[in-house]
């Protein structure tokens, strides 16, 4: 049995709608018109146990609102979901026990309290027995490292700092399952790598199922096995990162830079994109003919001082994917 | 039991601790309420002077009473908790729901840490200056009275606890509609002048005419102010002592009831609509 279970999920919410101006104001103290807004419309999935999976789609896709709905917030309007066997919703109390989250663009640290308070707190809160938790925070803190950072007040962290505390937060009371939603948006390049090292490590050596929502398709890159599309409401598609990237790109290209004269090839298969004296950037797909052996008819008959593959950027990838499918931002 | 407890006794702390930090707030909170005591007794005074007579309660016990009022006027539940008000527009409610707890004994404890810090530091100040320094400095007559007897001091440390629990009761259903309207002004501007005179804050309950009073006295806010103070100097005592302690027991429970029940409708809307 899959450790999270998603059949047929469907969230609508009603939002209250006015004309623009005065006069819209007006006639919205009389009679309220509500708008139905349908953040996920058919989503299934599941996840094994130990799985590190990417959520991927552009803003108002339903990514945050799918993780607010596995984590126990919010109510689906229909479908199915378990989480470890419980519907997180109707069965609260027991759920978040088990499960950590971190949201990139809130704190659940207390502000004004020191780091390490704020630690305290929560293994108050999570009931966590004090060896279990002296051993669990030393460990977070040692592999996110916090040391300096414990005596100061959460405000005067800065994101990336507080970023890695969020995740120690998350951590403290020893969840099965993780849900990042956005965790690192905003953050600069070093602390987006310590995220990304600590998240796979966690996966890999604590064997913690992740679910995270991104839109930093590094994120994905370095992280993921496995990625869900997601656009309006809607699963486009649930596979491997290569899988995804050769479903919408069959080519892919190859630099070649020549010790002479770049020179007319003619190979089945291949196409000659752009050309200078000494170099050719060329076109094939894979599929009729392999890279290897590509360079292998290349280097048999010229000189070539240095050869490179390139396989589209993800980001290309996913904005080919909504391109295909349509579902870009509404 | 106390690993039931330990979460709600760990976010009482916090709040307490953080707030009795706030020593500026404390010290012109104790100016002003010494301010508005000293012109409330005087009125008082010039009342007393014309009507004595006529008077529910002796003038010495209007003086205990209103420098207990000056004292504790910080636990009255005048203003929702503004914490609640900060979550619902932070969104951080979300990260509430994800803790495995009862989330009304989450608010409830925390919103008790607020008031208790915001009002202990004053309530000394205002021990030390009207209980000790106005009797030293000559004036006896116009300073806060120890309570009636050891009957009174037992009874009153009673129904002060019960007023502490029932004012908290009283700000989680204003804490619920905050959260339920997204916005603590309205509920603020309605239970400010509902408190301060159904309290017995303004005056004491008796003061007021005749044929208000069984209705004044049988409403939840009496246990505020009123009932507490009136035990404090005896002019509750014995079986009407025990009944006012009966009353403010009885409201508590009864606000307690309906805030879980307005708490799980409002929870339930947000699940659904969303933060």
């Amino acid at each position: 049995m899959p450790q999270v279970l998603v059949e047929a999920l469907a969230k609508s919410y009603r939002v209250a709608e006015r004309a623009p101006g005065v006069a819209g104001a007006l006639s919205g103290l009389l009679r309220r018109r509500w708008r139905e807004v349908r953040a996920l419309v058919d989503l299934s999935f599941s996840l094994e146990a130990g799985e590190l999976l990417a959520f991927v789609g552009p803003n108002g896709a339903g990514k945050s609102t799918t993780v607010k709905i596995l984590s126990g917030i919010l109510r689906p309007s229909s479908g199915r979901i378990e989480v470890g066997g419980l519907v997180p919703y109707e069965d609260r109390l027991r759920h978040v026990a088990r499960v950590g989250v971190v949201f990139g663009q809130r704190s659940q640290l207390w502000w004004d309290l020191p780091v390490l308070d704020g630690f305290d707190l929560l293994a108050d809160i999570y009931r966590v027995t004090p060896d279990r938790y002296r051993r669990r925070r030393d460990e977070l803190v040692a592999l996110l490292r916090l040391e300096p950072l414990l005596a100061q007040p959460v405000r005067q962290l800065s994101l990336g700092q507080r970023m890695r505390a969020e995740f120690a937060a998350a951590l403290l009371h020893d969840p099965e399952i993780l849900f990042l939603d956005e965790p690192t948006i905003g953050l600069d390049a070093p602390s987006k790598l310590a995220v990304r090292d600590f998240v796979k490590r966690l996966n890999r050596e604590q064997n913690v199922t992740v679910l995270l929502t991104t839109h930093d398709m590094h994120d994905v890159e370095a992280l993921a096995e496995r990625v869900i599309v997601i656009g309006q409401g809607r699963l486009l598609a649930d596979s491997s990162l290569d899988r995804l990237r050769s479903s919408v790109f069959a080519e892919r290209r190859l630099w070649v830079d020549f010790a002479e004269e770049a020179p007319a090839l003619d190979i089945q298969g291949v196409e000659v994109r752009t050309r200078t004296a000494r170099s050719l950037e060329l076109a094939f797909d894979p599929a009729k003919i392999p890279a290897p052996k590509l360079i292998a008819a290349i280097t048999a008959e010229h000189a070539v001082d240095d050869i490179h593959v390139e396989e589209p950027a993800i980001e290309e990838v996913i904005a080919r994917f909504y391109d295909l499918h349509d579902s870009g931002e509404a | 039991m106390k690993a039931v407890l330990r979460p709600y006794v760990a976010a009482f702390r916090a709040r307490f601790l953080l707030l009795l930090q706030y020593r500026v707030a404390a010290l012109a909170g104790f100016a002003t309420q010494c301010w508005w005591g000293a012109i409330k007794i005087m009125v008082y005074a010039a009342f007393y002077e014309t009507a004595a007579a006529a008077a529910p309660i002796s003038l010495p016990n209007v003086v205990t009473y209103t420098w207990l009022g000056q004292a504790f006027l910080a636990l009255l539940p005048w203003v929702a908790d503004p914490e609640v008000a900060m979550l619902i527009r932070t969104g951080g409610v979300g990260y509430d729901r994800l803790r495995p707890l009862d989330t009304y004994s989450y608010w409830y404890a925390r919103t008790l840490g607020w008031i208790i810090a915001r009002a202990l530091p004053r309530a000394i100040l205002m021990l030390i200056a009207a209980g000790i320094v106005l009797p030293l400095v000559g004036l006896e007559a116009w300073a806060w009275r120890p309570p009636a007897g050891p009957e009174a001091a037992v009874l009153f440390v009673a129904a002060f606890a019960l007023m502490i629990m029932l004012a908290v009761a009283v700000l989680m259903l204003a804490n619920v509609v905050v959260a339920a309207s997204l916005n603590e002004r309205g509920v603020n501007a309605v239970l400010m002048p509902l408190v301060i005179v159904f309290s017995g804050s303004l005056v004491p309950l008796d003061f007021f005419p005749d044929t208000m009073r069984p209705f004044l006295h049988a409403q939840p806010l009496a246990g505020l102010v009123d009932i507490p103070f009136r035990i404090y100097f005896a002019n509750l005592r014995g079986v009407a002592a025990l009944e006012g302690l009966a009353l403010q027991a009885g409201w508590t429970l009864v606000l307690i009831v309906l805030g879980r029940f307005a708490m799980t409708r409002m929870m339930r809307r947000l699940e659904m609509q969303g933060g």
